[in-house]
C-alpha cells in the first residue's frame, strides 16, 4: 500500500547510517497510525538526524540547533488539533537543548519527541555528544571523554516526564511500537533511540547494539517510577522498551482558551471593546 | 497650565505604588487630567521608591521634576530628592523624618493608635486629598473596595488612617478645577504597558511568550490577567531562547505570538530573530528599554536598545523597528506591528523604555478599532512556501489549511522549502529574494510627525518616550523657526525624513542614551550629519523642566 508519508530521493546520510533504518521505522508507524497527512507537523533542529523531516512528505519546521522542542510548543499552543513530532539526535537535544527538554518535561505539552541516539557529533564530524561513553577519543576529546555519559531516561523519569521509551535500530520493530505508542500517549513522549554512526562511532556499532541491549520484561509495570527509574539506570546490557508511563493533564489542554473548545487560534476572535472600556 | 506636582517616596514595601494607584484611580473618578510616573530601586524591601503625581487642569503626560507638594515617608527620601524642591513646595512629613515640615503628619502617633506602621500610605494620602479638596467618600469607596477580600478588621483602620491624614488638611489647600464633562468621563487612564496591551489585542494578537524581565514584565502581566475569559494563550516559557522560539512556532502554525522582554532577554533572542528571518516567520517583540550594558541598572530607563534592535540577528533579513511616542501612538503601533509582521513575514520590533512602560495618564479613548486581517492563504496541493514574487512576499501557508505543505527551513532551502546547496543557483534567488523584501518593507514605512512649520531653521529630532516631553518644553519655550521632527518608525526610515534633515539649517537630537543611536542611524542612512546632541544617561528620563532648560540655552 502506498504511504502518503513516504517521499523519494536521495538524502545526505551516509551509506548504512541508522538514520535510514529509523526512517523507514518512523514511516512504518505513521502508516500504522493512520494519521491525516494535513495534520501532521515535524520539528527538529540541526545535526545530520535534524534533516530526517527533508525526506519525508511532511509539514515541517527545521529550525535552529537545540530549539526544535519549543517551536513544537509553540504549534501546539496556536493548533492543538495537529500531531507534532519532534526528530533530532543528541546533540541537539541532550547537549545545546538541554534546558528545553528539562522543561517539557514539567510542561508536558502532547508532542512525541524522538531522539536519534548514536552518541557522537556526526555532521561535526566526530566530536562527544552528551551521551558518548567515558573514554571515547575523538579529535576534541584527545584522551578519551572525561565525563560520565547523561542518562536521559533517568532524567525523563526523575523529572516525571510522562512518557519514556528507548528503541534501537537493531530493534525496528520494538522502536516503531513505541513510536505508535509515543504518539498516542496524551503528553510529552520521550523516545531515545540507540543508533550507530558509521564514520564516527566505532564502538557502538549496530552489532554493539545487538549484544548491549535486552528488551524488557513484559512484566514490568510502566506506571512504577520507582521500577522505570531503576531500569533506566541499567548498563551493559541496556533495557529498551517502555520505561515509564504516567498519565497526566498535557499543556495545552490546560489552558483556559482550550478547555473551551479545540478550535486552534486561527479560528478564534478576540473582542477587545470589553477590556478598553475597563480602563475609563 | 495649572497643576500640583506631588512627589511621594517611601522604603520598598512601603506602599507607594498603592498609593499612586489610589490617587490615579480617585483623581480620575473624581475628573481630574493627571500623570503619574514611578521610579524605583531593584529590590522588594528598603531603599528608596517615589511617585510622581501631577494633577492638572488640561490634560498632561510628560514628568514634571519640580515638586509643590512632598511627601517622604523615611529620612533617606528626604535627602535623595532634595534637588526637586523649590522655595515654596510644601513638605508633609513626621517631624523624625524632615525637620520643621510644612505640614507635620503624625504618622507615628497614628501607628500607635491603629497597631501597626502600615497605614503609614494611607495617612499620607488622606493628607493629600484633604489638601486637594477631593471628595471624601470617593476616596473611601475606593478604600472599602481594594482592601474587601481582606476583612473587615483591614477596612477600618484603613479608613481611619484615611480620616486622620484627611483632617489633618482639610480645607487648607487649593482645588483645582476638575474636568467634569462627559468627554472626561469618557477618557481612559493608563499607563505604556497597558497601550501595548491593548494594542496587541486589536492588531489580533492571540499568543503571549515570555520571560520575566523588568521593566517588559507588566505587558505579559496584563496578558495573563485576560488569558481567563479571551482566546489568548499565555505562557511563561524557561528562557527567552525559548520564548523566541515558542513564538516562531505559534504563528507558524497560524497564531500571533507577541513577544515581550528587555535588553539582555532581546541579546538572547538575536539568534531566533535570524531565524524568523530566515524562515521568513512573522514576530512580534516588545523590547521595553533599560540601561545596560550586562544588567546595568534594572529598574531604571534608557533608550539604549536601538542600535540592538537594529543589528541583532546574524545575516541578512529585513526587519521593522516601531518606537511609540505617547500612549494612542503605543496602541495603534502595536496593533499595526501584528498586521506588518503578517504582511511581510518578517520580525517587527516594538521599542518602549522603563519611563515610557511606567508613565500613566488620562487619553482620549481610542478611535474606531478595525478587525485584524489575516494574511495567510489556504494552501493548494503544489504549494511552495517560498515561491519566487515581484515583491519578495511568498504567500503563507499554515499547516493543516489546504491542501499543500508548509515546509520551513532554517538552512538555505529552494521554493518548497527544502535545504539546499545549489549556491548559484536557487540558494542565491533564495538571498535576492529576502533582499527584496526589504524595498516592499520600506515601501510601507510611516512618515515622520513634524511639529512646528514646515519652514524651519532648526529642526529638533527625537524618538519615542521624549515625545511628550520634548513636545511640553516646546510648549513653554515657543521657539522661533524651530521645528521637531518624530520619528514614529525608526527602521526602515520614510523618504521624508531625508527631506526634513537636508533641509534644516541647525540639527539637534536629544536622546535617552549616551551616544546618540538614533543620530548615528540617520547620518549612516541619510548622509546628514547630526553633530548636536542632548544626551542623558542616568537612569532617569529628560524631565519637562530640565529639557526646556537646556533647549533655552541652546536655541
Amino acid at each position: 500500500m502506498e504511504n502518503v508519508f513516504e517521499r523519494q530521493g536521495p538524502t545526505a546520510w551516509c551509506p548504512g547510517c541508522g538514520n535510514h533504518v529509523l526512517r523507514k521505522t518512523v514511516l512504518e508507524a505513521m502508516a500504522e497510525l493512520g494519521l491525516d497527512q494535513q495534520r501532521v507537523v515535524f520539528v527538529s533542529g540541526i545535526g545530520q538526524a535534524a534533516k530526517a523531516p527533508h525526506y519525508l512528505n511532511v509539514h515541517y519546521f527545521n529550525g535552529l540547533h537545540g530549539r526544535a522542542i519549543p517551536v513544537a510548543t509553540g504549534i501546539k499552543a496556536a493548533n492543538p488539533q495537529l500531531t507534532v513530532i519532534v526528530e533530532s539526535g543528541d546533540g541537539d537535544l541532550y547537549g545545546e537543548g538541554g534546558n528545553h527538554l528539562l522543561h517539557a518535561f514539567r510542561r508536558n505539552p502532547d508532542i512525541t519527541v524522538i531522539v536519534h541516539n548514536n552518541m557522537v557529533y556526526g555532521l561535526t564530524k566526530g566530536q562527544a555528544s552528551p551521551t558518548s561513553p567515558a573514554g571515547m577519543i575523538t579529535p576534541i576529546q584527545i584522551e578519551g571523554v572525561k565525563q560520565a555519559p547523561l542518562n536521559p531516561l533517568a532524567l525523563a523519569i526523575s523529572q516525571d516526564a510522562s512518557f519514556v521509551a528507548r528503541g534501537a535500530v537493531s530493534e525496528p520493530r520494538l522502536t516503531k511500537e513505541l513510536i505508535i505508542q509515543a504518539v498516542r500517549h496524551r503528553g510529552f513522549a520521550l523516545v531515545d533511540v540507540f543508533q550507530n554512526c558509521v564514520t564516527y562511532n566505532k564502538t557502538n556499532t549496530y552489532k554493539w547494539y545487538k549484544a548491549n541491549t535486552f528488551v524488557i520484561d513484559s512484566a514490568h509495570r510502566p506506571e512504577d517510577r520507582a521500577a522505570a527509574f531503576s531500569l533506566a539506570l541499567r548498563e551493559n546490557p541496556y533495557p529498551l522498551g517502555l520505561f515509564y508511563r504516567h498519565e497526566k493533564p498535557a499543556f495545552e489542554y490546560t489552558l483556559p482558551l482550550y478547555r473551551r473548545g479545540l478550535e486552534p487560534l486561527y479560528r478564534r476572535k478576540n473582542e477587545i471593546s470589553g477590556i478598553i472600556q475597563s480602563f475609563r | 497650565m495649572q497643576k500640583i506636582n506631588i512627589l511621594l517616596a517611601g522604603e520598598a514595601g512601603q506602599g507607594i505604588q498603592a498609593i499612586e494607584n489610589l490617587l490615579a484611580r480617585v483623581l480620575k473618578s473624581e475628573g481630574y487630567h493627571l500623570f503619574a510616573t514611578k521610579e524605583y530601586m531593584s529590590r522588594i524591601r528598603g531603599g528608596v521608591n517615589s511617585t510622581t503625581v501631577t494633577i492638572a487642569e488640561r490634560p498632561i503626560d510628560a514628568w514634571h521634576e519640580k515638586v509643590d507638594v512632598f511627601i517622604p515617608l523615611v529620612k533617606e527620601a528626604a535627602g535623595r530628592y532634595r534637588s526637586r524642591l523649590k522655595s515654596d513646595t510644601l513638605i508633609m512629613a513626621e517631624g523624625a523624618v524632615f525637620p520643621s515640615p510644612g505640614l507635620a503628619l503624625p504618622l507615628e502617633k497614628a501607628s500607635a493608635e491603629l497597631g501597626s506602621p502600615i497605614f503609614a500610605n494611607t495617612v499620607a494620602s488622606g493628607a493629600l486629598f484633604g489638601l486637594l479638596a477631593v471628595e471624601k467618600e470617593t476616596a473611601a469607596a475606593y478604600l472599602r473596595r481594594t482592601f474587601a477580600g481582606k476583612g473587615q478588621e483591614l477596612v477600618e483602620k484603613n479608613l481611619r488612617a484615611f480620616e486622620i491624614g484627611y483632617r489633618l488638611t482639610e480645607g487648607r489647600g487649593e482645588k483645582l478645577a476638575p474636568c467634569k464633562s462627559q468627554a472626561c468621563a469618557e477618557r481612559l487612564l493608563m499607563n505604556g504597558a497597558d497601550a501595548i496591551s491593548l494594542g496587541a489585542i486589536t492588531g489580533g494578537c492571540n499568543a503571549c511568550f515570555a520571560y520575566p524581565m523588568t521593566p517588559s514584565t507588566s505587558v505579559f502581566t496584563n496578558l495573563a490577567g485576560w488569558s481567563r475569559d479571551h482566546d489568548l494563550v499565555v505562557e511563561q516559557v524557561e528562557d527567552e531562547i525559548g520564548v523566541v522560539n515558542m513564538a516562531l512556532g505559534c504563528w507558524y502554525a497560524g497564531g500571533r505570538a507577541l513577544v515581550t522582554t528587555s535588553g539582555g532577554g532581546f541579546a538572547l533572542m538575536t539568534e531566533g530573530l535570524s531565524l524568523a528571518g530566515m524562515t521568513e516567520t512573522p514576530l512580534v517583540v516588545h523590547l521595553a528599554g533599560r540601561p545596560g550594558p550586562a544588567t546595568g541598572m534594572p529598574t531604571r530607563t534608557e533608550q539604549g536598545d536601538l542600535n540592538l534592535a537594529l543589528y541583532a540577528g546574524h545575516g541578512t533579513f529585513p526587519r521593522i523597528i516601531l518606537a511609540p511616542g505617547n500612549l494612542h501612538q503605543a496602541f495603534e503601533l502595536t496593533a499595526r506591528a501584528f498586521d506588518l509582521a503578517d504582511r511581510f513575514q518578517t520580525p517587527v520590533i516594538i521599542l518602549t523604555d522603563q519611563y515610557f512602560i511606567d508613565s500613566y495618564y488620562d487619553i482620549e479613548p481610542f478611535g474606531p478599532i478595525s478587525q485584524p486581517q489575516a494574511h495567510f492563504i489556504r494552501t493548494e496541493k503544489d504549494y511552495r512556501r517560498y515561491a519566487i514574487t515581484a515583491d519578495g512576499i511568498s504567500p503563507r501557508g499554515i499547516p493543516g489549511w489546504g491542501e499543500g505543505l508548509v515546509a520551513v527551513d532554517s538552512d538555505e532551502h529552494d521554493e518548497e522549502g527544502r535545504i539546499t546547496e545549489d549556491l548559484n543557483g536557487v540558494a542565491l534567488k533564495m538571498k535576492e529574494k529576502r533582499l527584496k523584501k526589504f524595498a516592499t518593507v520600506e515601501g510601507a514605512a510611516l512618515s515622520p510627525l513634524l511639529y512646528g512649520r514646515q519652514e524651519f531653521d532648526t529642526l529638533l529630532i527625537a524618538w519615542g518616550s521624549i515625545h511628550n516631553t520634548l513636545l511640553a518644553a516646546l510648549e513653554e519655550l515657543e521657539p522661533q523657526g524651530v521645528s521637531f521632527m518624530f520619528l514614529p518608525q525608526l527602521f526602515p526610515l520614510h523618504p521624508q525624513v531625508t527631506q526634513y534633515l537636508s533641509r534644516a539649517r541647525r540639527i539637534i537630537a536629544v536622546e535617552n542614551n549616551q551616544t546618540g543611536q538614533l543620530a548615528d542611524l540617520l547620518q549612516q542612512k541619510t548622509g546628514v550629519l547630526i553633530k548636536e546632541r542632548i544626551l542623558k544617561y542616568d537612569g532617569l528620563p529628560f524631565s519637562v523642566e530640565a529639557l526646556s532648560a537646556e533647549l533655552k540655552e541652546r536655541l
